[in-house]
């Protein structure tokens, strides 16, 4: 009977681990296999670290443009990430107050991350574009005399577009973690706070901030996740020079020549790893604040 | 108890809201503009024509109705089949304690955060040797990994607060195996699972790499059309695919919004 009970668990997940070490555990191990330069479509079986090495060691234009990619990942990712963080913290501070999110707001919040990225984007575009809606009023109230004339903010250099597309589409996912976090916590805290004589900085900071952190931050590094890995917002709101490395990933892989694969799949790989690396981090850090 | 505030407070934050709001409508409407238009050129603020021709006949184009259904089939399907295979998973975590508990659910998390591109990549290959490219069950199992772990996910965190209580009672009182489950158990948990559905379906509906990498241009779904509308420039065209493809899934939001507001704050897992 003990035995049976502590087998139950393992055969109501067996499923799941099933399918997810198939899928998942296969994907790893021919990614990693083809990154190593083991392309058996091509009749290739040797295990070298050539691909690593053109992509990371330059000075050549595959390193020079790999590097710069990863600088404009990390930038784009981590500004759009820290951006969307602060911003979910004003809205569920500021928007609800001492009351709670009505049922009204929380379903457009909803409504709003029922919108596919690949459409926010599209919608950005026909907004914010130099011919867009935004620079016709711009136009119209006489500040611009040309579309020229209006700031680029999509398809710009410093990926300034991208960033306003992840800062107004995840502060809305942001923002209903910290809701559910606020929802169960017991109101209170920030009663007896006051009470105390703490001004509403002091609220915030000492009680509210401490209360919300692990989930904020448990949420940041899936959205950092999620913009580091992406490809669809840069497509639409990208240039093509610097472009992200994913795009430069695909690129590779989807070449005619066969052998660049190599290079895709390391540069697929060496992203999985910035991504474990900054989650394990940002673990390790809550973790320890936590204590 | 009332604290005094200062006047300013309330209409500052009735704007600050009314601006949130309008931030979170106004792309849509956006969208809703250029699809109606005939013609709309700079520097008009408002178009010169609007016509309902171009919305008609994109709705009845054999190609993109054809890429709905298809859209619409792939999601359905991964999020029936990720939610049988994560009921039993989560009911595991949610509601017992074993050795290498925390394993599995770092196990889980991994695949949330790995880019799609590595993973599309890699199964690739895979897929191409066993003949699941470019079939619709290769899309649908290919969708999946990003799936099944947020599904698992939120309905750990339901039977995390699952009360096993109500279930000794109906033991007790003599109800057997599928009694329970249809009389207690599923009455119980049924916003949760309705919610992990609704979060299954919309991962899966976004889907666009992982399509294009398995479904190798022969499974067509939507976004892949819209990509290629966008290569096209046609701002009419785009805003009114794009009005297609954001459709369903605010239908669907619309329609389970009264277990999102009840059960969807504690569940908030995924992003689509």
């Amino acid at each position: 009977m003990r035995l049976r009970e502590r087998f139950i668990p393992w055969l109501l997940l067996a499923p799941a681990l099933a399918v997810l070490a198939v899928l998942f555990g296969t994907s790893i191990v021919y990614g990693v296999a083809q990154s190593l330069g083991y392309l058996t479509f091509i009749g290739q079986r040797t295990l070298t670290f050539a691909a690593y090495e053109r992509i990371l060691i330059g000075p050549s234009p595959i390193a020079t443009e790999f590097w710069s990619s990863l600088g404009f990942s990390l930038w784009v990712s981590a500004a759009s990430t820290l951006l969307a963080a602060a911003g979910a913290l004003g809205v569920a501070v500021v928007a609800t107050g001492r009351r709670e999110a009505g049922p009204t707001g929380i379903f457009l919040l909803h409504l709003n991350l029922a919108v596919p990225h690949l459409v926010w984007a599209i919608a950005l575009s026909l907004f914010l574009a130099q011919s867009g809606l935004l620079a016709r009023i711009a136009a119209a109230l006489g500040w611009i005399a040309t579309p020229a004339d209006f700031p680029v903010l999509v398809r710009d250099r410093y990926g300034v577009g991208i960033i306003l597309d992840y800062v107004t589409k995840e502060i809305p996912f942001l923002t209903l973690i910290l809701l559910a976090i606020l929802r169960s916590q017991p109101r209170t805290y920030n009663v007896i706070a006051e009470n105390l004589g703490a001004t509403a900085w002091q609220r915030l900071r000492y009680v509210t901030f401490p209360l919300v952190r692990p989930g904020l931050l448990a949420g940041s590094l899936l959205v950092f996740a999620f913009i580091f890995g992406a490809y669809e917002v840069p497509a639409i709101l990208g240039v093509r020079f610097p472009r992200t490395v994913a795009a430069l990933a695909l690129d590779f892989f989807l070449n005619p020549d066969l052998q660049q694969r190599a290079e895709g799949m390391a540069i697929s790989v060496i992203m999985a790893m910035v991504v474990v690396v900054v989650a394990v981090g940002g673990y390790w850090l809550n973790e320890r604040q936590t204590r | 108890m009332n604290v005094k505030r200062a006047n300013w407070v309330v209409p500052v934050r009735v704007a600050f809201v009314a601006g949130l709001y309008g931030l979170l409508l106004l792309p849509i409407g956006i969208l809703f503009l250029h699809a109606f238009t005939a013609r709309w050129f700079y520097p008009q603020l408002v178009p010169q024509e609007w016509s309902f021709d171009p919305f008609w006949r994109q709705l009845t184009l054999p190609g993109n109705q054809e890429a709905l259904i298809t859209s619409i089939q792939v999601a359905v399907a991964t999020s029936l089949v990720s939610l049988c295979i994560a009921y039993p998973a989560a009911r595991a975590l949610g509601t017992r304690a074993f050795a290498g508990r925390n394993w599995v659910s770092l196990l889980f998390f991994i695949p949330t955060v790995v880019p799609p591109v590595a993973m599309g990549m890699g199964l690739n290959i895979l897929f191409l040797r066993v003949g699941l490219a470019s079939t619709f069950l290769g899309v649908v199992l290919v969708h999946l990994v990003p799936v099944l772990p947020y599904t698992i996910f939120t309905l750990t965190s339901l039977f995390a607060r699952y009360e096993l209580q109500y279930e000794y009672q109906a033991v007790v009182l003599g109800a057997g195996r599928w009694q329970i489950f249809w009389m207690v158990t599923l009455p119980l948990v049924l916003p949760g699972v309705v919610v992990a559905t609704l979060f299954a379906f919309l991962v899966s509906w976004s889907q666009y790499l992982l399509t294009l990498f398995i479904g190798g241009g022969r499974v067509l779904t939507l976004p892949m059309l819209l990509f290629s509308a966008v290569s096209g420039g046609n701002p009419t065209t785009i805003a009114i695919l794009s009005l297609m493809f954001m459709g369903p899934p605010l239908v669907v939001i619309a329609a389970t919004a009264r277990y999102l507001t009840a059960e969807g704050g504690q569940a908030q897992r995924s992003q689509y």
